[in-house]
């Protein structure tokens, strides 16, 4: 619990807003791509390699004053398939959900087949997630499935 | 199902039931392959890659019909040399076409062309990805040879690892009862994710090295090209290509309703000896062509 605390004052609490706990610390920048934050007007706070409990080392995000709706967080999961989103109001958790895999996923990874029309003309991505297990993505235009191992974010 | 105004991009957009459907119109063509009803009509064929085969028997189908081809048969021919992005030249012949035909060397460009067309496409080869026609007159030459898809042996020969007919043949036949007999060398056997289908369908496959083993077996032998370029060892290839060269002497002991497919063009897996023989079809196959191609052009445009 102390730890907790300790964690906390790392990167300052927020009174309304979402942290979003246990991202990989490698994965932080990158969910913030996805979350557009990184060209935002939101107060955004970050932290890496910070001490875990469950993963030794982890990321965190806190965005001051917004809350994000499902198909949103669940976009994370491709990067950052364990994290926690927390919904703080007057600096009281409200609520924690998990990140879920969604059944699609639109324009935020590379289709693995360099020969695949996405990666020769402006062509936005879509992929159907036909295993959540071990993360395998149906590309929408070469049918070529692109492997967790593979999945390179755009 | 209606097709009326719909593109035609993978076989894997149809299920038991609509390939029948098509197989059974074709047949009605098969039966009326003259018939006017593309009168003011025009298709574009657009090949960014040569294939005389395809293109033909594609132009070949709407001229019997009555309509006008527009297009070109070679992408240095088209704007794409200049820079284009296919995009913007499938938006332009949208203009002025009813219906547009593509062949290109990329995959997944026929569902983009889809995507940007204001007229249906025709998928006629996107790289190594889909050729669903060339899959449906495959499907249409085996129910006319045998006089059912169901329950059939039917033998896969030479590259199935980079071969899209075969990978297209083989998830569509899964729907029929098929048994599959896979013949290739090692290095070229059929994807784990095409075994897949057949095995989800709860059907069974054999595969072998062999041919000689495989022709008293099977009802349908399908044979296709191994290519030089798939070999890192020349001299692997000079082995390989030798062995999967069906003579007419093999076929001895084969079941009386055998007979040899091969989408074409052939080079020398299939030995000239056998063009004769009664079980030879694939001439016949790439004649089918032409009627399932009728088929499908007259009920995207909602003429049949």
């Amino acid at each position: 619990m102390k730890s907790e605390t300790r964690k906390e004052l790392i990167v300052s609490a927020i009174q309304n807003g979402t942290v979003i706990d246990h991202i990989p610390s490698y994965a932080v920048i990158q969910v913030m791509r996805i979350l557009n934050l990184i060209n935002t007007d939101l107060q955004v706070l970050f932290g890496m390699n910070l001490d875990s409990k469950k993963y030794g080392k982890k990321g965190i995000i806190k965005v001051r004053d917004k809350f994000f709706d499902d198909i949103e967080i669940n976009k994370i999961a491709l990067a950052a398939p364990h994290a926690t989103l927390i919904e703080i109001r007057d600096f009281e958790i409200i609520s924690k959900k998990q990140a879920e895999i969604p059944d699609f996923v639109e324009g935020i990874v590379k289709c693995f087949n360099p020969k695949c029309i996405t990666n020769h003309e402006q062509v936005r991505t879509r992929f159907k997630v036909v295993d959540k297990e071990d993360l395998r993505l149906l590309c929408h235009y070469c049918e070529k499935i692109t492997k967790n191992e593979n999945i390179e974010f755009i | 199902m209606n097709m009326k105004n719909k593109s035609l991009i993978s076989i894997n957009d149809f299920n038991k039931e609509e390939l029948l459907q098509i197989l059974d119109l074709a047949t009605y063509f098969e039966q009326n392959p003259h018939q006017k009803i593309l009168e003011g009509y025009v298709v574009a064929t657009l090949f960014f890659e040569p294939s005389t085969r395809t293109r033909l028997s594609f132009e070949s189908a709407v001229n019997r019909l009555g309509g006008r081809v527009i297009g070109f048969t070679d992408a240095a021919v088209s704007s794409t040399s200049k820079g284009e992005s296919l995009a913007d030249t499938i938006r332009t012949v949208s203009n002025y076409a009813d219906l547009i035909v593509m062949r290109h060397p990329i995959e997944g460009s026929a569902r983009w062309a889809s995507e940007v067309a204001s007229v249906p496409i025709i998928n006629a080869g996107d790289g190594s990805n889909q050729h669903p026609t060339q899959c449906l007159l495959d499907l249409f030459t085996i129910r006319q040879t045998q006089g059912t898809l169901d329950h059939l042996d039917i033998a896969f020969v030479g590259d199935l690892k980079y071969g899209r007919t075969v990978h297209s043949n083989v998830i569509a036949l899964s729907n029929f009862q098929t048994t599959f007999h896979l013949v290739s060398p090692e290095e070229l056997k059929l994807p784990s994710a095409v075994k897949m289908h057949i095995k989800s369908n709860n059907l069974k496959y054999y595969q072998y090295t062999q041919l000689e083993e495989v022709i008293p077996k099977v009802d349908i032998i399908y044979m296709t090209r191994i290519q030089r370029e798939r070999f890192a060892d020349p001299i692997e290839y000079e082995r390989v290509k030798n062995s999967y060269t069906l003579t007419k002497k093999m076929l001895e002991g084969s079941k009386e309703n055998l007979k040899i497919l091969h989408p074409l063009p052939r080079v020398n897996e299939i030995s000239i000896d056998v063009d004769a023989d009664p079980r030879a079809y694939y001439f016949k196959q790439a004649l089918n062509g032409v009627y399932v191609r009728q088929a499908l052009i007259a009920s995207i445009l909602g003429l049949a």
